[in-house]
């Protein structure tokens, strides 16, 4: 599929087969099917309300389909609340709007879950948060609380959380969005380090230098369809869809 | 000015400067503060005028003219001041009610379990509070043994016998203690996905917010032993216990609710996202913060809590309240509500300014280090 695509006799990562939801009356999500595979680093784009980030929160089970199946490492999402737990713990998310717990500390933050989820004992659970907040390069905000932090440190720690469930799949919805222009670098930083690890990442974003350098592939949405998706390469200088040449044209306009 | 230019590549920050000075000075505080203008002037004015009314004549009645030792309302007659010592006379009874004087100590003891308990469970720094919150959990229990006795030895004092002070903090603690936990579960059952739950908590809350505690207390009181087979016969104080509780559930549910719609939306997500179940998202990141929204309404329900126990006073209990007027009927010393009320309201006040106190400490405490 592109220069770099993993090569892979296993079973996908995640696949989703014939998706629709529906907020209300409204068709967000139409028909998708997606398949992707274990390593693969996939980059979502559209324009707002083009069912993007609804996309993303429904490999979680953040949002419900109504209709399809979505299949996640082999385990398909259903109403059944223990597979939503256990694919919820082997996927990681990360937020807009950061979402730190703000009554906790920032090492805390990334010691709940691994203690109470995974029952990694305390101890051991700490050691691995500092040795992932020295990934972020924060360790030295450890006993900070969120409140006190920026918001580029902020994101920081919430990939460490994200991280510290050790999941096969990370999931980042418009992580940059909501930071100043000065702190983008810095997480995005942290996600190019992240992919040089092999992690399966699906990111939706519109940093298109990011997407250049870490995706294998791009795709684009557009009133809750996939309308077209590529390598990177293809996708920015040989856009196929005329949709995606006039999304293109306005993004990189500036 | 062009020395004061700078090139674009040498720009280097202006160093700071202190604030301008304000007007410093107990005069210069006055005038800000007090004679700012001619209507701020004359609401000063007038204000000490009204206090200079107030105050000397109260500390006149309170203390000056005030008698403080005698054995009878005679004793009284000739001054123009209070008649305190009805209440040396009368102060046992205020306290502990009819308990036996000879088993005050375990009233004693009890509120001094009390005071303990509160130092575990307010005070978040205390040394050893892991095993402070098990005795917190144990201490309703170990104090309701010891007043009601009829066990190792102690004596059985019926609770027809409590009454004063004592009856009043039995009340007031038990129903705050018991709101709280059981808010939380009526709040959390009302904002339930299940509709069965749901459907129930709201009937509860509506139901007992609708009617008023005296009638709940009448309902308790009068018309429960009716529906009980014969000879069944729970413990009057009992049934107002149970219902003076579920009164304050219901409302501390909706004070309760309302923190948890503070919370945004994007907490539950984050919490679920790494795959924490309701209960544990529930306990470790929703309440935490639900709660310290919830806190000075929660301190306010319980102050209101505290105070309307001396309701309990028209269904045959004699707390606090009731106990003052059940003293004030004595013809020996009639004519006297003015310094029993006076005494009464001076203990309803040192507890609930203390309960307020606490809750401002808290707030403040739980602020720091989060603040944005």
């Amino acid at each position: 599929m592109t220069d770099q695509a993993p090569a892979t006799g296993q079973a996908p990562a995640i696949e989703m087969r014939g998706v629709n939801k529906w907020f209300g009356a409204f068709h967000v999500l139409k028909d998708i099917n997606l398949e992707i595979t274990r390593g693969e680093r996939i980059v979502i784009c559209g324009p707002s309300g083009s069912g993007k980030s609804t996309l993303v929160r429904c490999i979680n089970r953040l949002e419900e389909h109504q209709e399809g199946e979505i299949i996640v490492d082999g385990i398909t999402l259903s109403n059944d609340l223990k597979n939503i737990d256990q694919i919820r713990s082997e996927v990681g998310m990360v937020f807009q709007s950061f979402n730190l717990f703000p009554h906790l500390s920032v090492l805390e933050n990334c010691t709940l879950a691994p203690i109470w989820v995974r029952k990694t004992p305390k101890a051991e659970a700490e050691e691995r948060a500092m040795a992932l907040l020295e990934r972020v390069k924060i360790p030295e905000q450890a006993a900070k609380f969120p409140g006190q932090l920026s918001g580029g440190q902020q994101q920081r720690v919430a990939i460490a959380r994200a991280l510290a469930m050790e999941p096969r799949i990370m999931l980042f919805d418009e992580p940059t969005s909501a930071l100043d222009p000065e702190m983008i670098k810095e997480v995005l930083d942290v996600m190019v380090d992240l992919a040089e690890t092999g992690m399966t990442m699906i990111c939706v974003t519109h940093e298109m230098g990011f997407a250049r350098q870490v995706a294998n592939r791009v795709i684009f949405m557009d009133e809750g369809e996939i309308v077209e998706q590529n390598a990177p390469e293809e996708f920015f200088n040989h856009p196929k869809n005329d949709r995606t040449k006039l999304f293109l044209s306005q993004i990189l306009a500036h | 000015m062009t020395d004061q230019m700078h090139s674009p590549s040498t720009w280097t920050p202006k160093p700071d400067r202190p604030p301008p000075v304000a007007l410093t000075g107990a005069l210069g505080w006055m005038r800000e503060n007090l004679f700012s203008s001619w209507l701020n002037a004359f609401l000063t004015v007038a204000s000490i005028y009204l206090l200079y009314s107030v105050i000397p004549p109260l500390v006149d009645w309170a203390f000056l003219s005030a008698v403080w030792e005698g054995a009878s309302r005679d004793d009284c007659l000739e001054a123009s001041g209070a008649c305190w010592p009805i209440i040396a006379v009368r102060w046992k009874q205020l306290i502990y009610g009819f308990y036996p004087e000879v088993e005050y100590w375990r009233p004693i003891l009890a509120f001094g379990l009390l005071i303990i308990a509160l130092y575990f469970g307010l005070y978040d720094k205390a040394p050893g509070r892991k095993y402070g919150l098990w005795y917190v959990c144990i201490f309703p229990f170990v104090a309701y043994i010891l007043l009601y006795g009829g066990v190792g030895g102690l004596e059985y004092v019926e609770s027809a016998r409590w009454g004063g002070l004592l009856l009043t903090l039995a009340l007031g603690v038990t129903g705050i203690a018991f709101s709280i936990p059981f808010g939380i579960v009526l709040a959390l059952g009302r904002r339930s996905e299940l509709p069965v739950i749901s459907m129930l908590c709201t009937i509860f809350i509506e139901f007992i917010r609708g009617v008023p505690l005296i009638t709940l207390l009448f309902f308790g009181n009068v018309m429960l032993p009716l529906f009980l087979p014969e000879g069944m016969n729970i413990d009057n104080y009992l049934r107002v216990a149970v219902v003076v509780c579920f009164f304050a559930s219901a409302y501390m549910a909706e004070v309760i609710r309302g923190g948890l719609q503070a919370i945004p939306t994007g907490q539950y997500e984050a919490a679920a996202a790494l795959g924490l179940g309701y209960w544990r998202m529930m306990a470790f990141i929703i309440l935490p913060q639900a709660l310290r929204v919830s806190i000075p309404g929660i301190v306010n329900t319980s102050i209101g809590l505290y105070k309307d126990t001396t309701l309990v006073s028209l269904v045959a209990l004699f707390d606090l309240f009731g106990m003052g007027r059940a003293i004030n009927a004595d013809a020996k010393w009639a004519a006297l509500e003015i310094e029993i009320y006076t005494f009464i309201a001076m203990i309803f006040f040192i507890s609930c300014f203390a309960m307020s106190r606490y809750s401002l400490w808290l707030e403040q405490r739980l602020a720091r280090g989060e603040q944005r």
